[in-house]
């Protein structure tokens, strides 16, 4: 707890010089905004007031937020296919191109109890039900710890899609990224709604752009069931940030679970607060990285936040890496006054695939309530011989058995996907992936 | 048929010597079995004909027929035939009975330049074996070995040997921890894959399973040698006085 209260004052202050953060803004085609006019307004003071994070940031310690801090992105060469992830699924389809809306290569926007817009429409029409949440749930993740670059993504978003559930929805929505620019430099936010009762699955997938900023912000009111299933495939995402803030209400449930391939500099964020009873929230990373093809870069970063009794929540994050690839946990559960009988679970671990590679985790806990049960692991380590030397007994060549023992350590994170049809695909997808790779 | 010459093998980072001179020779057909006390290197005699690192052959040499053993990888060696039913079978969570199995199955025919059985064909042939070994169809897709009892694991191992059909199988301890029925089982499972081109060598402690399945010939192993060799009566007087006497035989 020493730690924790370390953590919370280095909040990030504006230890950069002005100019870093004036350089990002001017580089930016800041939009006026409509609906979200007096956020956008707002954000701007905000992020004036903490300024761009610097390396000597605690929250920052791990991963250096130069990539994110530039003025532009570095440009990044087509390397992979689109993604055909999911694409036997039936869904309704919502493509981005360079971060913009494609309305003809997307399905149309309605669907039973469904009310979707896009934000870049929306936001020039005036009113709309999401101006109650965008940059709402943003601004409330970013106590007690700052978190510049969400501020920067709710001031600066040109599009987005804002979604509103109303009923069961059974056709996962399916955001699937592509690129045409080389150099395009992307900030997203997509608002989501679930209203009571409701249930929805949405899925992302394919590469975004050179340089990606993506924030969520999902309300998940009482007794809604919120399911994401995010693949980043990064080959085609060099550098990426991206925020999830969820606000999860009574008897409700959240569950996300991101895949990344590879790719340079990534940082996803998760911030999770629990304000309903009987709650349950999941988080789960499947993560591998290959240092060879440019630096590899891998952060996990989520808080979670117990507001209210009887809750379950469970982080689940493995990161598999070789050729002096990083990846990095940093994941904290907070439970505040009064929020007994929560359960809280936590496990990283890093299945390093030789001696260059490294992987860090900062778990922590931070517990105002007497009557609750909390835990946490990290594990850090090599292939384990005596599996391999089994595998290999049986006639599985080496290359297979690897494939088999990263598919053994990420299978904790993919059982967190419980739609048993999107799992399969990504072990498919993975499998094939991974063989491919290891023959190559 | 296994053939085995003066083999010495050490730790690979320890300066310590496990195998002293081991020769035995294992003709097609036949079921040998070796009996010694703990600590005397059956184990690490199976291990180090099947390929686990870790041990350095420092004299001596090892063939399946003609494949000069030692320089093979493992999966190379299995693919030629040899097979070791664990005396610790491995748990790897994550990863379905079947699926482990049907790679293996397939992997070994791809090496051999046959055609890969498909989805249809293998599971046809799996169920029929697990149906013998009275091996469920909740044990075949649970990960493997994983929440296993010990006999559980250890008919595990022989539905694998059914599957692969190997020339050469090495049994280490597969009646350690099993219960009469259970025991009744994996050596009918043994004794259905006997044939005139199919050798064993069972590693145990105790008759009782040479009861089951009959040796045509038995080795006494001592601090790394095979110290003695004879018929199935061997096992009867190790079984009635120790090793004792065969021991101060040996001197
Ligand atoms: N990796 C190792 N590190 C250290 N010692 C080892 C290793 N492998 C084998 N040994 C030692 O070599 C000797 C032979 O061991 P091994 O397991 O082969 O015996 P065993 O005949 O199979 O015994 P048991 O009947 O108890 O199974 C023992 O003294 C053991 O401690
Ligand atoms: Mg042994």
């Amino acid at each position: 707890m020493a730690d924790t209260a370390v953590l919370a004052s280095k909040a990030p202050v504006a230890e950069k010089p002005r100019s870093v953060l004036d350089a990002r803004l001017e580089a930016l085609d800041l939009p006026r905004g409509g609906f979200t006019a007096a956020a956008r307004a707002d954000a701007a003071d905000r992020l004036n007031a903490m300024g761009l994070p610097g390396k000597r940031d605690e929250y920052w310690r791990y991963t250096d937020p130069a990539a994110f801090n530039a003025p532009t992105a570095e440009p990044l060469a087509f390397t992979s296919r689109a993604s055909t992830l999911f694409d036997e699924i039936e869904q309704l389809k919502l493509v981005f191109v360079d971060g913009r809306f494609d309305a003809d290569a997307s399905d149309a926007l309605d669907g039973e109890g469904l009310e979707i817009s896009t934000l870049a429409a929306a936001d020039a029409a005036g009113d709309h039900w999401a101006a109650d949440l965008y940059g709402k749930l943003e601004t409330a993740g970013q106590n007690p710890v700052k978190r510049p670059f969400a501020v920067l993504n709710t001031l600066a978003a040109t599009d987005g899609v804002l979604i509103r559930v109303t009923g069961k929805v059974s056709r996962p929505v399916h955001i699937l990224y592509r690129r045409e620019a080389q150099d395009a430099d992307v900030t997203i936010h997509h608002v989501i709604r679930l209203e009571e009762g409701s249930e929805l699955t949405l899925l992302e997938t394919g590469g975004i752009a050179a340089r990606s900023n993506v924030a969520i912000e999902v309300e998940v009111n009482k007794e809604a069931r919120f399911h994401h299933i995010a693949s980043k495939r990064a080959d085609d995402a060099k550098v990426g940030i991206g925020h999830v803030f969820a606000r999860v209400g009574e008897g409700a449930l959240f569950k996300s679970f991101t895949l990344s391939v590879n790719g340079s500099m990534m940082r996803n964020e998760g911030v999770i607060e629990i304000v309903g009873d009987d709650a349950v929230a999941h988080i789960a990373a499947a993560v591998l990285g290959d240092g060879t093809e440019g630096r590899f870069h891998h952060d996990d970063t989520v808080f979670i936040t117990h507001a209210a009794e009887r809750c379950e929540s469970r982080q689940v994050f493995k990161k598999v890496l070789k050729n002096g690839a990083d990846g990095i946990f940093q994941g904290k559960i907070l439970v505040k006054p009064g929020a007994q009988k929560t359960d809280g679970y936590q496990i990283s671990q890093g299945l390093l695939l030789d001696e260059g590679s490294q992987f860090l985790a900062k778990p922590e806990l931070e517990i105002y309530a007497d009557d609750v049960k909390c835990s946490h692991g990290s594990t850090t380590g090599a292939l384990d011989e005596t599996a391999m030397f089994y595998l290999r007994s049986r006639g599985v060549p080496k290359e297979q058995a690897v494939v088999l023992l990263v598919l053994s350590f990420l299978a904790d994170a993919l059982e967190e996907i419980e739609d048993d049809r999107l799992r399969d695909d990504i072990l498919t997808r993975l499998d094939e992936w991974l063989t491919s790779r290891a023959s190559a | 048929m296994l053939n085995i010459k003066n083999l010495h093998v050490k730790l690979e980072d320890e300066d310590k010597q496990i195998l002293k001179g081991v020769d035995l020779t294992v003709p097609a057909g036949e079921v040998h079995a070796i009996m010694g006390p703990n600590g005397s290197g059956k184990s690490t005699l199976s291990y180090v004909l099947s390929g686990r690192d870790g041990y350095e052959v420092t004299e001596g040499e090892a063939s399946l027929y003609d494949h000069d053993l030692l320089d093979m990888e493992p999966e190379e060696r299995a693919a030629a035939g040899l097979f070791l039913a664990f005396q610790y079978p491995v748990e790897i969570p994550g990863v379905g009975n079947l699926t482990f199995l049907r790679t293996a199955v397939n992997a070994q025919r791809k090496a051999r330049g046959e055609d890969e059985l498909s989805s249809g064909e293998f599971l046809k042939v799996v169920r029929e074996k697990a149906k013998t070994l009275q091996i469920d169809a909740d044990m075949l897709k649970r990960p493997v070995n994983v929440g296993f009892s010990g006999g559980e694991k250890k008919r595990n191992e022989i539905l694998q040997m059914a599957m692969l059909e190997p020339k050469m199988c090495i049994l280490d301890e597969t009646d350690s921890g099993l219960d009469v029925d259970a025991m009744r089982l994996v050596a009918e499972g043994v004794n259905a894959l006997r044939s005139p081109e199919r050798s064993f060598l069972v590693i145990t402690h105790y008759q009782r399973l040479l009861d089951h399945i009959k040796p045509d010939v038995v080795h006494i192993m001592s601090n790394g040698r095979i110290i003695k060799t004879g018929g199935p009566e061997l096992a009867l007087e190790v079984e009635k006085n120790g090793y004792g006497d065969l021991l101060a035989e040996v001197g």
